[in-house]
C-alpha cells in the first residue's frame, strides 16, 4: 500500500503525464507504420495470386481455341489432378454439368469486380478439403460454357494471421516498452523536483540551512536549484540580520530604557520640594529618551534602505556634490577636533541613487573618522572617477587606531561596536547604515588598512552610472 | 497666533492644543477631515497643523482642496510617516512644512512661527538688517556697525537663513535641513559647531551678542531688546 501512493502521485505528475502524451502519439505513429506494413505485404501477394491466375486462365482460353472443348476438358482434368495443389478449377456446361475440376460445385458468392469471388473451399468439397477461402475468377465461354480458375488463399491467410499476432505484439510491446519508459523518465524528473519539494519543506519547518542538491548537469532544473540556493542564502542572511537586530535592540535598548525609568522612579521616591531636582532629571530624561529616538531613526534609515523600497525612486545624483556637502558640513567639526580634513574631488561623475541616503552614508563616515581619530589627525575625503570596475569611488581614510582585519567584517552588523565599554557616544549602526545604503546602489563597501588608520570605500560599479 | 490643529488621535490633538495654548495660540482642533476642512474653509488662521492619516478624509488631499480654492494658509503636516518619498509628497501637496512624529514640542513651535512669518514676508528682499547687522544679498556682502565682515558661502546662507527668521527660534534640524538641504540627523550636533564659528565672526568683537542659544531647542538671531 506504502509503494502504491508514490506511484499514483507520480501518474499525476508533469513529466508522467508529458512522457503520457508522447507515448499516446508514439503508439499512434507505430500503429499506421503497422497498418502500412500489413496492406502492402498482404495486398502485394493477393496481387501476385491475381496475376498468375489471369495467366492461367489466358493459357486455357488459348487451349480452348485451338483444341475446342475437348482439349480444355482435358487440360483442367490434367490440372486438377494433382494432389496438394493449391489450384482450383471447375468447367461446367451451360445446364450447370460439371465437366471437369476438383470443386463439387457452383460456388454461390456473387462476382466482385472483375469478376473475382472469394468463398469458402470446404462448402464446395475443394482442394484438401482444408477450411480455407478461395479466391477465383469465373466467365463464360463460346458456347455457354462456364470456367472457374482460382487459388487457394489458406496460405496467404495463415500468413495473414500470422502478420497480425506478430504486429500486435509488435505494437503491445511498444506501449509497454513506452509507458515503462515514460514513467522511468519521469521519475528520474520527479526525483530531482521531489528534492527541490523535500528541501523546501524542511525550510518551510524552520532550517534555513537547507540547500538544494544540483545535478551538476547545468539543464534548467539545475539552474532552478541554483536560483533558488541563491534566494535561500539572500533569506537567510536577511533572518539572521533579522534576528541579530531583534536581538541587539533588545539588548541595547534595554539599558537606557531601564536607566531612563530608574532615574524618573528615584525622583519621585526623594520627595524634595526643590523644582530644580525634578527640573534636572526631566532635561536628562528628554536627553535619553533624544538618545533613544536616534537609535530608532537610525534602524529606520536603514530598514529604508535595505527594503529596496527605494530603488525605484533612483535618480542620477552628482556625486561632487553630496561630498562637497558632506565637506562642507563636517571641516568646522574636524578642525573644532584638531584634525584636517582634507577632499579630493578628482572626477564629477554621476550614479543612480538616492541623494539623501548617499550623504547620510557619506556623513556617517566622516563621522566615525572624526570620532575615532586622535587630535592632530588627518582624514582624506577622496571622490574618484571611473577605474577598473567601478563608475566612482567614495574614499573616507583617516589615520586612526584603525580596524583589525579580523574585525572589519563584524563592524558593519549592527550595534556592533569596537569599544565594548561604549565610552564614546554612538549607537553602533552608522557602519551598518552605509553598508545598507551601498547596497541599494550595488555599489560594494571596502574596509582596508590605510597603514596606519583605516580606509573606507564606496565603489560603484559600473552599471549604476 | 490662531492655530488649527486636525489629528484625529485625542491624546495627541488635546497635548498639542496644550502646548500651543501655554504658548501663547489660539488653538481650534479639529478629529476628522471632514471637520478639519470646514473650519479651514469657514474661518482664518495663521497656521494648520495636518495629520497625514486622517479618517474621513486623508490630510493630503485636504490640503490640495485648500490649496485648490484659494486658501493659503501655511500648513505644517505632522505624521508618523517620515521618509524622503512621504515628505516630497506631503510638500507637493501644498504643505509648508513637515515634521515627523515623534517629534520636540520646541521643534513644533519653532517651525509653526518661521511658517507665519515667512508667510507675512513675502516679498523678495535683497537686503536683511538686524539691530546693527547687514546682510546684502546681491553684493553677498555682511557689516556689522560698519564693519565688513568676511563669511565663508556655507556661513553667509546660515546666516542668511537665521536673518530671515530673526526674533524666531530656529532648530538645528531646520538648519541642516533648509541651509544644507539634509533630511536626517547627523550622529554628531554638527551645527552648533557652525554656530560657534559664526559667533565667532558676527558676535565676538561686539559688545552686544545677537545670535542667542534656545536651551533644548536651538537658535535664535534677534537684536537686543
Amino acid at each position: 500500500m506504502k509503494a502504491a501512493i508514490p506511484t499514483l502521485r507520480l501518474l499525476r505528475t508533469t513529466p508522467f503525464r508529458l512522457a503520457l502524451l508522447y507515448l499516446g502519439l508514439f503508439i499512434i505513429s507505430v500503429g499506421v507504420i503497422l497498418a502500412v506494413v500489413y496492406r502492402s505485404t498482404a495486398g502485394f501477394l493477393e496481387e501476385e495470386i491475381g496475376a498468375t491466375i489471369a495467366l492461367e486462365v489466358a493459357g486455357l482460353q488459348d487451349q480452348y481455341r485451338s483444341a475446342g472443348l475437348r482439349g480444355l476438358v482435358d487440360s483442367v482434368r490434367e490440372r486438377s489432378g494433382y494432389s496438394h495443389t493449391n489450384s482450383i478449377y471447375l468447367l461446367t456446361t451451360p445446364g450447370g454439368v460439371i465437366l471437369a475440376g476438383n470443386l463439387s460445385g457452383w460456388p454461390d458468392a456473387t462476382a466482385g469486380p472483375g469478376g473475382w469471388t472469394h468463398f469458402k473451399i470446404s462448402d464446395y468439397g475443394g482442394v484438401n478439403n482444408r477450411p480455407s477461402t478461395a479466391m477465383a475468377v469465373s466467365f463464360v465461354l463460346p458456347g455457354q460454357f462456364r470456367l472457374l480458375v482460382g487459388r487457394d488463399m489458406s496460405e496467404l491467410d495463415q500468413l495473414r494471421g500470422r502478420m497480425v499476432v506478430s504486429l500486435r505484439w509488435v505494437f503491445l510491446v511498444t506501449v509497454v516498452l513506452g509507458l515503462g519508459g515514460g514513467l522511468l523518465l519521469a521519475r528520474g524528473a520527479m526525483h530531482r523536483i521531489e528534492a527541490i519539494n523535500r528541501t523546501t519543506h524542511r525550510i518551510m519547518a524552520g532550517d534555513l540551512s537547507g540547500r538544494v542538491p544540483r545535478g551538476g548537469g547545468g539543464d534548467e532544473i539545475d539552474r532552478l536549484a541554483g536560483n533558488l540556493n541563491a534566494m535561500l542564502d539572500q533569506i537567510e542572511r536577511l533572518m539572521t540580520g533579522m534576528r541579530q537586530v531583534t536581538e541587539s535592540v533588545a539588548h541595547d535598548l534595554r539599558t537606557p530604557l531601564s536607566r531612563l525609568r530608574a532615574r524618573v522612579e528615584l525622583a519621585l521616591i526623594r520627595e524634595t520640594d526643590d523644582p530644580e531636582v525634578y527640573r534636572g532629571v526631566l532635561q536628562d530624561t528628554i536627553l535619553e529618551a533624544d538618545r533613544l529616538l536616534a537609535t530608532f531613526t537610525a534602524l529606520l534609515s536603514i530598514a529604508e534602505a535595505e527594503s529596496g523600497a527605494n530603488r525605484k525612486g533612483l535618480e542620477p545624483v552628482r556625486l561632487a556634490d553630496v561630498v562637497r556637502l558632506a565637506a562642507d558640513l563636517y571641516e568646522p567639526v574636524a578642525e573644532e577636533k584638531g584634525l584636517t580634513l582634507v577632499t579630493d574631488i578628482r572626477a564629477e561623475p554621476t550614479v543612480r541613487g538616492n541623494e539623501q541616503l548617499l550623504a547620510q552614508a557619506v556623513s556617517n563616515l566622516l563621522d566615525n573618522a572624526i570620532k575615532y581619530t586622535p587630535e592632530g589627525g588627518r582624514i582624506t575625503l577622496l571622490l574618484e572617477g571611473a577605474g577598473p570596475g567601478q563608475v566612482a569611488r567614495v574614499t573616507v581614510a583617516d589615520n586612526g587606531p584603525g580596524i583589525p582585519a579580523d574585525m572589519r567584517e563584524k563592524v558593519l552588523e549592527r550595534f556592533v561596536r569596537l569599544d565594548t565599554a561604549r565610552a564614546s557616544p554612538g549607537n553602533g549602526l552608522g557602519l551598518s547604515l552605509v553598508e545598507a545604503v551601498a547596497r541599494l546602489h550595488d555599489a560594494s563597501l571596502r574596509l582596508e588598512d590605510n597603514e596606519p588608520g583605516l580606509k573606507v570605500g564606496i565603489v560603484f560599479p559600473p552599471d549604476a552610472g | 497666533m490662531k492655530v488649527l490643529v486636525i489629528e484625529d488621535d485625542q491624546q495627541a490633538a488635546s497635548y498639542l492644543a496644550k502646548g500651543l495654548k501655554e504658548a501663547g495660540h489660539v488653538v481650534d482642533a479639529a478629529n476628522d477631515g471632514k471637520e478639519g476642512l470646514f473650519l479651514a474653509g469657514s474661518e482664518h488662521y495663521d497656521v494648520m497643523i495636518v495629520d497625514r492619516m486622517l479618517p474621513g478624509r486623508d490630510g493630503l488631499s485636504l490640503v490640495e482642496i485648500l490649496r485648490a480654492t484659494g486658501n493659503d494658509t501655511p500648513v505644517l503636516f505632522l505624521s508618523a510617516l517620515g521618509s524622503v518619498d512621504d515628505r516630497v509628497k506631503g510638500l507637493k501637496a501644498g504643505g509648508d512644512d513637515y515634521l515627523t512624529k515623534p517629534f520636540a514640542f520646541s521643534e513644533l513651535l519653532a517651525r509653526i512661527e518661521v511658517l507665519v512669518r515667512r508667510r507675512s514676508a513675502a516679498q523678495p528682499q535683497t537686503r536683511l538688517a538686524v539691530a546693527d547687522l547687514e546682510l546684502d544679498l546681491l553684493s553677498r556682502t555682511v557689516r556689522r556697525a560698519g564693519k565688513s565682515i568676511d563669511l565663508l558661502p556655507r556661513e553667509f546662507a546660515l546666516l542668511e537663513y537665521l536673518m530671515r527668521n530673526a526674533g524666531s527660534v530656529v532648530t538645528r534640524t531646520m538648519m541642516l535641513e533648509n541651509v544644507w538641504d539634509y533630511h536626517f540627523d547627523p550622529q554628531t550636533n554638527v551645527i552648533d559647531v557652525h554656530i560657534a564659528r559664526l559667533r565667532q565672526k558676527i558676535d565676538k568683537d561686539f559688545p552686544t551678542p545677537l545670535i542667542h542659544t534656545v536651551r533644548g531647542a536651538g537658535y535664535s538671531l534677534r537684536a537686543p531688546q
